[in-house]
């Protein structure tokens, strides 16, 4: 269950930013998941539910996920494409030598809170 | 009708243990302790190859083991025999360390008579690839019966690893495991791998990696 440490993280990073910013309540957190970051929302939702009971902060927060695009950059032609698509063989040239631009963002966004 | 505001974070949720895990890196180094994160699915052979190690090691330099595991203790038994200072950590459900929870179990052993720590993760090849846990050097293990094309399937895992220990070679008559396809597949992904075919069965290969070892601790706590 990668979900549930992932969930500790975020809720331990909300509690430190709540106290910096005299925050009382957290109404939602909004999280940036890449396309393949192997994230299950599902799972993740679930993990939240249990754990945000457990602080004081965070207990009545909703989680709002928005998910980035998987793209990969080909170093041999320089153009990018969807990697969920083609993978790690680039589609014009054929080539191995890609890398990911984007898509695998596990990051908090922002909260919105009282 | 509340009135809310909006807290700007923009941050990974990885940031905050990458920090700590290079700190646990820092105090180790002072302290003279160099930290092995040992990776691997469950049953791949992390507790055999770690006997066998400690075996090739224990008159050249002294080893503390953590046992990481979800809920049970029988690694940690079985390690003790070995007569290496051993301690268990549970992690209470989750399927990974992290650098804070790696700092607290090297707490729980005592790492004053220790210069190689060897952690044993939770048996897993996505969630431990994502949080480093402060190691020194990360290294996993692939077992023959689990494929060649593992390499394919959890590239990160790979991809983060100084050493991948091919392991169970005594019973590759047995499988389809093509070795040069799956050092292919482990080399495109990190062409600086270290890749060790080993049986912990039998011994082969132990020598490779136990020198290997040895030889980076004793850069390390120089
Ligand atoms: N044939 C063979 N079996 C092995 C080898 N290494 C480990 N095993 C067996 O694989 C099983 C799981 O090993 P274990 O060390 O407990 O794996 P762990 O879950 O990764 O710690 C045990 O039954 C071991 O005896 C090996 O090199 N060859
Ligand atoms: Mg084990
Ligand atoms: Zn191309």
């Amino acid at each position: 269950m990668h979900e549930l440490g992932i969930v500790f993280h975020i809720i331990k990073k909300i509690e430190e930013v709540a106290a910096e910013n005299a925050v009382t309540s957290v109404n939602s957190v909004t999280l940036e998941i890449g396309e393949v970051s192997t994230i299950v929302d599902t799972y993740l939702q679930d993990c939240w539910k249990w754990a945000a009971a457990k602080s004081d902060y965070v207990k009545d927060a909703k989680l709002l996920i928005e998910t980035i695009p998987a793209v990969t950059m080909c170093d041999s032609c320089k153009r990018t494409y969807e990697t969920v698509k083609y993978g790690k063989t680039c589609p014009y040239c054929g080539s191995e030598d890609t890398y990911l631009v984007t898509g695998n963002e596990v990051s908090i966004k922002e909260i919105e809170a009282i | 009708m509340k009135d809310f505001k909006v807290i700007e974070i923009k941050e990974s949720v990885f940031a905050d243990n990458d920090r700590d895990a290079e700190l646990l890196r820092g105090e180790l180094k002072e302290k003279g302790v160099f930290l092995l994160n040992l990776m691997s699915s469950p049953g791949a052979g992390k507790t055999t190859t770690l006997m066998k190690t400690i075996d090739a090691l224990r008159d050249k330099v002294k080893i503390g083991v953590m046992e990481a595991d979800i809920d049970s203790d029988v690694d940690a038994r079985t390690i003790s025999e070995s007569g290496a200072k051993v301690i268990q950590l549970h992690t209470g459900g989750m399927c990974h360390l992290d650098a804070d929870m790696t700092r607290q179990g090297l707490r729980e052993m005592g790492t004053d008579d220790v210069e190689l720590a060897i952690l044993e993760n939770v048996g897993n090849l996505v969630c431990p690839a994502e949080f480093d846990t402060g190691a020194v050097k990360n290294a996993m293990i692939l077992s023959v019966p689990e494929g060649h094309d593992k390499p394919l399937k959890y590239p990160l895992m790979f991809s983060i690893c100084d050493v991948v220990l091919i392991n169970k070679i005594d019973v590759l008559p047995y499988f389809d495991f093509d070795m040069e396809k799956c050092r292919e597949y482990i080399l495109t992904r990190n062409p600086a791998a270290k890749i060790i075919p080993i049986s912990a069965r039998t011994g082969e290969g132990i020598d490779e990696w136990a020198g290997w070892l040895l030889e980076e601790v004793n850069k390390w706590c120089k």
